[in-house]
């Protein structure tokens, strides 16, 4: 989701520190401290780091699977996964869950010549976000799943079916979607945000921080000048919307552009308005020591993003991959990691189970989106290769210049 | 007895003269050298000469993100120097890195010479205490530093109190800052060698030279400064280098007006996967320091630095 791994580690440190509601629930009286130690560099990863050195990832009993950090749900108390462990129990397999992707960027960069010269890269189940997927699949590094051995595949909702980089999902699964809109604090804008030009408000002068993740900044931008970022856009009217960035930068109104560091400068008061990821900020929410922060989507639109599962080409345990796909695609195992990351569920069905965890999340339009919402969010449209690394180099220029 | 004896032989055996060198292990030197010179070939040599090839790289017509192919493009070097978007980070790494330098040098000095002559008993302990930050992570040091100079932090606070800094204003993320914590990180690599070679200074000579009547800053001018040379040598380099190719401190403390060529590198490698642009970048980085230093040490003297 961010770009740069210092960040990352940063947010890692942070995240660690906060405390949501389940896993407050959980810890109960061990206290913040036991929580602490027990979020930090968790054991389970120190054993499956170890373990992975030895060759067991090619047994066809065990599956590796990176995903990014806290993105499933978590018991601070047994330092477990819950929903991993009763698969775990449920399949016979053993799963090493591993937190290895800080931003799609650096994760590609590690990976990816292993898959061009064919070879295994240690994982047989990764989570990487739209673009990147859209790539590997381009670039034949994703492997067809097998439909037959995913029946709950049926649950996935219509809306994620026809992506215009995987049509039909032939490669992926959603694991988890999200939003990108505006978020304030509350205590310095009691009046909340509406549209992007809100940020450039000159009371706002220097409190206002936007995203490095050019689909992110750009795509709320061009949304605000009218552009329909899901489809095909023309230079002219990205460069359009990069003046304006420039402008706002130039006069010092964006005080930084920022990966997941962005939180932090919410949490401190460094920033009062930014472009942010929804399930981040309703996390913050769960903190009673910080000030309440807002979230909306801007008036002309806001991004829809996802995380997606796929399978490398070269992963040893294919079968076993499409085992823990099917297995989170159970409408009730969904709406327990749901209630945890607090970002869109991609399941049908999850949302009456969640009735039953917390009614007040099955009424969440960011966690079960409803129409209105949708409608009001884009993704942004798939880029070919020379627009990509056109569009980052012109984006960093300004953004790094 | 039977000791004394067996020192005696010892002693003994130190007097007879070594066999001659000529004649014995004329390749004993070169056989030392062979594991630090196969790990310069392997580890520097060989990645150098891939990150050349790189440099030199051209994109393939309608290929993928990040897909080149070899050619001997030397015109990447002309287009990267050209490109104010990336020679003004070559420059600003050097003025950022050298006014660090010049300050870690300013509070480095005074340290280390405490600490060689009027700390006593607490010299061990004020060691320590130089080192010890080394003891916690360099980039949670340096995000310490975020929050010391944040808008709602003490720093920032103070200086509002005061009017220096307006309502909305800051000093982070700012220039100031990066500069801030480059000095910082680089401290201790000032500091030691200076002690080192102040520790090894014979406080003989400096009595020696106020009982010729010198007062104290002529002592120091011309008996304690000269001394330490080597250390201030050793330091400034210790500091300058890698506070030149650093990005971190950049990256946490400033904001894109304030990169320098390591976060440029670092985004031509992520995010535009611009490999050839960034292998240049990072020779001409190689080149620029080669050159400052051979010129520095010619002037400042590495005779004695050891």
């Amino acid at each position: 989701m961010s770009q740069n791994p210092t960040d990352d580690l940063r947010t890692q440190l942070l995240r660690n520190a906060m405390s949501r509601r389940g896993f407050l629930s959980a810890a109960g009286a061990t206290g913040v401290a036991a929580g602490l130690a027990a979020c930090g560099t968790s054991s389970s990863t120190d054993e499956a780091a170890s373990s992975s050195e030895t060759p067991a990832s090619t047994e066809s009993d065990t599956i590796v699977w990176a995903n990014w950090t806290e993105y499933l749900d978590y018991k601070g108390k047994t330092q477990s996964y819950p929903t991993l462990e009763r698969f775990e129990k449920e399949s016979g397999y053993t799963v090493e869950y591993k937190e290895d992707i800080d931003d799609n960027n650096s994760f590609n960069g590690k990976v990816e010549p292993l898959l061009q010269s064919g070879q295994s890269t240690g994982y047989d189940l990764v989570t990487p976000s739209d673009s990147l997927v859209s790539e590997w699949i381009r670039k034949g590094y994703a492997a067809q799943i097998d439909y037959d051995n995913v029946p709950n595949s049926k649950n996935m909702l219509p809306a994620l079916l026809d992506v215009s980089w995987d049509p039909g999902r032939k490669y992926s699964m959603t694991w988890q979607s999200g939003f990108t809109g505006l978020a304030w604090n509350e205590d310095k804008i009691p009046g909340g945000l509406k549209s992007v030009d809100d940020l450039w408000d000159p009371k706002l002068k220097g409190k206002v921080v936007v995203l490095s993740e050019m689909t992110d900044t750009m795509g709320l931008i061009m949304l605000s000048q009218g552009v329909d970022v899901s489809q095909p856009f023309t230079q002219e009217q990205f460069d359009a919307g990069l003046a304006v960035l420039q402008e706002q930068i130039d006069s010092g109104q964006i005080k930084q552009v920022r990966g997941n560091g962005y939180l932090q400068d919410l949490r401190n008061g460094q920033a009062w308005a930014v472009m942010g990821w929804s399930g981040d900020i309703f996390q913050l929410n769960y903190n009673p020591k910080l000030p309440s922060f807002g979230f909306a989507l801007p008036d002309t639109g806001g991004m829809l993003w996802s995380d997606n599962l796929v399978i490398p080409t070269t992963a040893q345990n294919k079968v076993g991959a499409e085992a823990l796909m099917d297995y989170y695609y159970d409408p009730k195992v969904a709406a327990e990691v749901a209630a945890w990351v607090n970002y869109a569920c991609p399941v049908e069905g999850a949302r009456e189970e969640m009735q039953k965890i917390d009614p007040e999340l099955a009424d969440s339009k960011w966690i079960f989106p409803t129409d209105a919402l949708l409608e009001q969010s884009y993704v942004f449209t798939s880029l070919s290769p020379q627009e990509e690394v056109n569009y980052e180099d012109q984006f960093g220029r300004v953004t790094q210049g | 007895m039977a000791i004394a004896q067996a020192i005696g032989d010892t002693i003994e055996d130190q007097r007879t003269p070594p066999p001659d060198p000529k004649k014995r292990g004329r390749f004993t030197p070169y056989l030392l050298l062979l594991p630090g010179m196969l790990w310069l070939a392997i580890f520097f040599a060989v990645p150098l000469v891939f990150l050349f090839s790189t440099s030199l790289q051209t994109p393939v017509a309608g290929g993928e993100v990040g897909e080149f192919e070899q050619t001997f493009n030397f015109g990447n070097y002309v287009d990267t120097l050209t490109d104010e978007y990336y020679y003004v980070p070559l420059f600003r790494s050097f003025i950022y890195s050298g006014i660090a330098t010049i300050l870690a040098l300013l509070i480095g000095y005074p340290l280390a010479y405490m600490i060689a002559f009027k700390s006593g008993r607490w010299r061990n302990l004020l060691l320590v205490m130089v080192i010890a930050p080394f003891f916690v992570s360099f980039l949670l040091r340096t995000i310490a530093w975020r929050q010391i100079l944040a808008d709602e932090g003490v720093v920032v606070g103070a200086l509002r109190v005061v009017g220096l800094v307006g309502e909305t204003g800051g000093i982070y993320p700012s220039a100031l800052a990066v500069i801030t914590g480059l000095t910082y990180n680089f401290l201790p690599f000032m500091t030691l060698p200076i002690y080192a070679s102040l520790e090894r200074v014979d406080p003989r000579l400096i009595e020696a030279g106020s009982d010729l009547y010198a007062k104290p800053f002529t002592g120091f001018r011309k008996i304690t400064w000269p001394l330490s040379m080597p250390g201030v040598v050793a330091g400034t380099l210790l500091t300058f280098i890698p506070a030149a190719g650093d990005y971190v401190n950049a990256e946490l403390l400033g904001t894109g007006k304030n990169s320098m060529i390591g976060n440029r590198i670092q985004y031509e490698f992520f995010n535009v996967r611009d490999y050839p642009t960034m292998a240049v970048l990072s020779f001409v980085l190689m080149a620029c320091i080669f050159v400052m230093v051979l010129v520095y040490v010619r002037r400042v003297g590495s005779k004695d630095l050891v």
